[in-house]
């Protein structure tokens, strides 16, 4: 029997508020433990929440940039729990009543255009940070992070399969951080993701039991852990087992979902309306002013590159998964015709060395190593044949270490292209009478050596022979 | 309505509570007399009454998104049973 896996995920993104979700706190990562709390987030007795108008903001700004029906009138709840690190042994949540209901996000995967449907979107506050590696017999806890303000984005469970999810979670991301209410950092935490799983008999509609899979920090890790854990499920079923309803971990290293002891979370967490907190009321008005200031998503973006620059499918995906990238894309290429030329320069060089360099200062680029101007101007030497594709990428290079502007660079070093026949011809047949050998062995049949000549010509006019004159040439002469 | 023995320790459970035998049969009674008390409001006809969490009717005020606290560490773990450095130190969580 053939089996089909049913995935629903729930995120957690962290808000980019300056303070916590119910009081003046700083929400800021990285400092000291417990240098950021109050007496509310450490829930002494007889404190107040009050809601941080932002943090409700946001969840608007989210929820319209996903189709949600934003609720007029929400409620806040208590989910009970114990823990250390949860200071009140309650989490201030919503349940029955959520800030942001229904929605859809759109993702692609391999080429295809998807949606998933969204549940719900609702406000709540992070818990403190345990310790447990420290010391043998005790756990530290920290409480900088409890009460900072989370938004959990619960989709349908109607996700197929891993890279599916994968792909739903990065385009999720893609928008928190165009919407610049997340960092979209998995790593640090920031975005995190919880993913139910069950599996079903091929076309059935149905669902089976569903593990819940917690622990996987990186969009590789979350499509390894679904892929293990589907398969650990089909292996239950068919073996005539049944699926535990539980909570699973990932194991990163050892690339297996072990199930979390359950003494530690008891699963009735007994939710009923917050009663230090009236109803979060939010009009109309509130609604549309956050409307009209919605950025353009990525979505939007990437149909707009396609139609009105001409960018290849995959390439208005690559470039407008990030907002800071997609910015300096269009910066570069707005106005010039070759606007494919310009993707493939950010996207191969200019965000190597982003990469190499580490100019990457998470959820932004701090410093572009070349000017978007600057780029455009390359690649327009390139297409105007002042400049052939291979000295343009010696050129870049000093671009990035000097900052120089293009043309300055290309005509200080005499790298201006050769494109006179005369001149290519003589560099030719030097190369074919100093290397009869190699014109013999290549006569004879060994045409792989045609990639030798090319080389040596080029060498021989330090790189500024036009290839296409080079290539036509070669091939001419050493026909013999 | 009635609650039971199992109901009694099942809650007790989740509240970390640890009853002896006398306790749990007084709490069979005594939770059980106030979830009567609270049954009486099922006499009440709420057709086309909304579901009401709280009862002023009035939105959350909310706050502007500025940082107000100076930190104070010291007095905040000075309550602490056992601190580590900046740290609150619990019973070990994980085995």
């Amino acid at each position: 029997m053939t089996f089909e896996p049913v995935i629903g995920l729930e995120v957690h993104a962290q808000l980019l508020t300056r303070s916590k979700l119910f009081c003046a706190c700083s929400a800021a990562f990285g400092a000291a433990p417990n240098a950021h709390t109050c007496p509310v987030c450490m829930a002494f007795p007889g404190v107040l929440p009050v809601v941080n108008r932002q943090a409700v903001e946001f969840a608007i700004r989210a929820g319209l940039a996903a189709g949600c029906r934003i609720a007029p009138v929400s409620q806040w709840a208590r989910k009970n729990y114990f823990y250390p690190d949860l200071p009140k042994a309650y989490q201030i949540s919503m349940y029955e009543a959520p800030i942001c209901v229904g929605g859809r996000v759109s993702f692609t995967v391999g080429g295809e255009h998807r949606a998933v449907r969204l549940t719900r979107i609702h406000l709540e506050e992070d818990a403190g940070k345990s310790i447990h590696d420290a010391h043998a017999d005790s756990s530290l806890v920290d409480l900088n992070r409890a009460g900072v303000p989370l938004l959990e984005i619960v989709s349908e469970p109607e996700l197929g399969s891993p890279a599916e999810a994968a792909a739903y979670l990065k385009s999720l991301r893609s928008i928190v951080q165009y919407l610049e209410i997340c960092d979209g950092n998995m790593e640090e935490g920031s975005f995190r993701c919880d993913a139910n799983i069950s599996v079903r008999p091929a076309g059935g509609d149905r669902l089976g039991t569903r593990a819940e899979v917690k622990n996987m920090n990186s969009f590789r890790a979350v499509e390894r852990a679904l892929e293990h854990e589907i398969a650990r499920q089909i292996a239950v079923v068919s073996g005539g087992g049944q699926v535990v309803q539980e909570t699973r971990l990932w194991d990163a290293e050892r690339e297996v979902t072990r199930p979390m002891r359950s003494k530690e979370f008891a699963h009735d967490y007994r939710y009923f309306p917050e009663p230090d907190l009236p109803p979060l009321v939010v009009d109309e008005a509130w609604v549309e002013r956050v409307r009209a200031g919605l950025p353009e998503l990525p979505s939007a973006r990437r149909v707009r590159f396609v139609r009105d620059l001409g960018l290849p499918d995959y390439d208005a995906e690559v470039l407008t998964a990030r907002r800071d990238v997609a910015d300096y894309f269009e910066a570069a290429a707005g106005g010039q015709p070759n606007a494919k030329a310009i993707g493939n320069w950010v996207m191969e060089s200019v965000l190597r060395i982003v990469r190499e360099r580490r100019l990457d200062d998470p959820p932004r680029i701090r410093d572009w190593p070349v000017a978007p101007e600057a780029l455009a101007d390359l690649v327009a030497l390139i297409d105007r044949g002042t400049i052939s594709g291979k000295i343009a990428k010696t050129v870049f290079d000093e671009m990035v270490a000097s900052g120089r502007p293009p043309r300055e660079i290309v005509e200080s070093r005499g790298l201006v292209q050769l494109t006179d026949a005369a001149a290519i011809a003589a560099a030719v047949d030097r190369v074919i009478a100093a290397h009869g050998d190699k014109v013999a062995e290549y006569r004879s049949g060994k045409e792989k050596l045609f990639g030798f000549f090319v080389g040596q010509v080029m060498k021989a006019t330090e790189g500024k022979a036009n290839p296409k004159q080079v290539n036509d040439l070669l091939r001419e002469r050493l026909r013999g | 309505m009635s609650i039971r023995r199992e109901d009694v320790r099942y809650v007790a459970d989740l509240a970390r509570l640890e009853l002896s035998a006398a306790e749990e049969e007084a709490l069979v009674a005594e939770l059980g007399a106030i979830l009567g008390y609270v049954e009486k409001l099922a006499e009440l006809d709420t057709e086309g009454v909304p579901a009401t969490a709280h009862v002023h009717d009035v939105g959350t005020p909310l706050r502007d998104d500025v940082i107000g606290n100076a930190p104070n560490v010291e007095a905040l773990l000075d309550n602490a049973p056992e601190r580590w450095e900046g740290f609150f130190r619990v019973p070990k969580i994980i085995e």
